[in-house]
């Protein structure tokens, strides 16, 4: 009989002391997760492929440290999950796709091997979306994730899995990635806590591609901490992604514990409009605990958030044309009936892609087309710009800005996947984080009538996650007090 | 906005995209509806503003540069692993000549 506490309850330092005082080993822990998230998995379908071997080898890596008094990792012994858009050498990686249904890679992504190397155990590859595009789960070419809050709710997306994941229990940490709020979306849905860094913060190097100017890999946790540890561990300059970035990696999990007496928080008017009236209820009563806490809190204009929705839909959709150009029947596994090369591309991206990312594929191939180039993709670039400037000019007057992470809290299965606009115009929130690079994370906030997790979203500056961190960890101080 | 099925298959053709019949339908519909919501920006003055293509921030002009120094490749039987089709250390494609 393994020592390990259930795995729903163990977090980042809960493991490092187990491990120190020697209730139990990182085999231990491994053993636990990767029977629990086996057993408990057909409930939400959250992993797509499960990595024993791969898990138990790190896991006993550690235990071989421990026992020599070696240092060990931040990360030692933890059960981690990982989107199946990040790539794992040797292990499947999907992106919940058709067209990469055997693919496996030769390679490892830069944010797995720093995790790994911190001594995470990778558990599994988790469900998403078909190549990150998709606000419930429900696209993916694997079946969709479940809500494990409410099973006949979606848990958002694109990243479901990851939140589901961490929210069900199944593993501690988890990495998702966020495009225009594929992070903070899935968190808000199933009450868990994700992080969209910095641009440019963690290494997209091995994040397969979606829109390259938009992507970030982000940590998933249950707690602010935990996911401050994940985002330390594997944020900084990686030589292998050229728009990774120079800027120092603070030390997140210290700094968040400063009080934030004086901070000065702003709310954007233009994300109290159009929202459900109990999201609007629960994310005031969350502004005001902040006041509580000797924030600042004062109402700031971001002018432009009405425009990020057709900004980001023409910038993503181009930017996803050209990137998913390299599905062509040729280096990925898969390839559609052919007798001629031409054939051959239009079979198997035919049969290979779904319905969301034809559509995707479409649109951007579309607004780069001749003739139409001007009209809709520098003009949504030039928006972007006024959008990144609206943000630019309110951290002139505040630290940290607040607002809810979606107009309501997790939807019905079925419901709005028919009507693909309604769909897009759900992400009107976070979409504006993306395209301005800065750095955002969903934190809970609070339950909606039904029982439904509803999400705090925070913005801060640039490279400043250390007082994004710091204003999230006193409010889930204040919320669990 | 509306987008014809004809122009819809010109774009499929451009995108290597093969779509039935329905899909080309379906298309035209959803496409229609999120271009037309896209023609809010040209409510947008955007006639003083520079583009956006990327986040960028503050670095030496050659920051990015790293030392030239050699490192093991991917093996050509690691890089054909994952190929729909090899023969010979390389990748098999139908007949080129033709499209």
């Amino acid at each position: 009989m393994s020592n390990v506490p259930p795995v729903p309850t163990l977090t980042v330092g809960r493991i490092r002391e187990g491990l120190r005082k020697k209730e139990f080993s990182a085999v231990d822990v491994a053993t636990a997760a990767l029977e629990f998230a086996e057993r408990e998995n057909p409930k939400t379908n959250a992993y797509l492929t499960f990595s024993s071997e791969r898990a138990l080898n790190t896991a006993n890596r550690v235990d071989r440290q421990i026992a020599k008094g070696e240092h060990v990792g931040e990360l030692a012994g933890v059960p981690l999950g990982v989107k199946d858009v990040i790539v794992t050498k040797g292990l499947r990686t999907t992106c919940g796709s058709r067209i990469l249904e055997h693919y496996i890679p030769p390679y490892d992504a830069t944010a797995v091997i720093r995790l790994e190397e911190e001594g995470a155990l990778v558990i599994g590859k988790l469900n998403c979306d078909e190549f990150a595009m998709g606000s419930s789960n429900e696209n993916s070419a694997f079946g969709p994730v479940r809500n494990p809050v409410a099973l006949d709710r979606v848990p958002g997306g694109s990243s479901g899995g990851s939140a589901a994941a961490v929210a069900q229990g199944t593993c501690v940490v988890s990495l998702g990635s966020d495009t225009g709020g594929s992070i903070r979306q899935p968190a808000s849905f199933c009450g868990v806590v994700g992080v969209t860094p910095t641009y440019g913060r963690v290494s997209r190097n091995g994040l397969a591609a979606f829109a390259s100017s938009l992507d970030h890999v982000g940590p998933f946790g249950r707690n602010v901490e935990d996911a401050a540890i994940v985002l330390k561990a594997m944020a900084g300059r990686d030589e292998l992604d050229s728009t990774s970035a120079f800027a120092t990696v603070d030390d997140y999990g210290l700094l968040m514990k400063q009080d934030v007496k004086g901070l000065r928080v702003g709310l954007p008017r233009e994300y109290f409009s159009g929202l459900s009236a109990d999201t609007k209820r629960i994310i005031l009563a969350a502004t005001k605990k902040l006041e509580d806490l000797g924030c600042q809190v004062s109402e700031i204009s971001l002018p432009h958030t009405k425009y990020a929705v057709a900004c980001y839909y023409i910038i993503c959709t181009a930017e996803a044309s050209s990137n998913l150009a390299r599905y062509d029947g040729v280096r990925y596994t898969i390839r559609g009936d052919s007798d001629t090369l031409s054939d051959m591309y239009r079979n198997t991206r035919g049969a290979g892609f779904g319905a969301e990312v034809k559509r995707r594929i479409m649109l951007g191939t579309y607004v780069l087309s001749a003739g139409y180039y001007d009209a809709y993709y520098l003009k949504a670039q030039k928006v972007r710009s006024l959008i990144a400037q609206d943000f630019a000019n309110a951290f002139e007057r505040v630290d940290a800005i607040v607002a809810p992470v979606s107009p309501f809290p997790a939807f019905k299965l079925g419901e709005k996947i028919a009507d693909p606009m309604s769909m897009y115009l759900s992400d009107i929130y976070t979409i504006t984080g993306d395209l301005s690079g800065v750095p955002c994370m969903s934190v809970p906030c609070g339950l909606s009538p039904e029982g439904l997790p509803v999400g705090l979203q925070l913005f801060a500056k640039h490279f400043d996650e250390s007082t994004m961190f710091r204003l999230a960890w006193n409010f889930e101080q204040a919320m669990n007090s | 906005m509306k987008l014809t099925t004809e122009e819809v298959r010109y774009v499929a053709d451009l995108a290597n995209l093969r779509l039935t019949e329905e899909e080309v339908v379906h298309m035209s519909h959803d496409l229609g509806q999120i271009l037309t919501y896209i023609e809010e920006l040209s409510k947008v003055n955007t006639e003083q503003v520079a583009p956006m293509a990327q986040v960028l921030y503050e670095a030496d002009e050659t920051a990015t540069l790293r030392e030239d120094r050699p490192r093991a490749p991917l093996s050509n039987q690691k890089a054909l692993e994952n190929a729909a089709a090899s023969g010979a250390g390389y990748y098999k494609v139908p007949k080129v000549i033709e499209r």
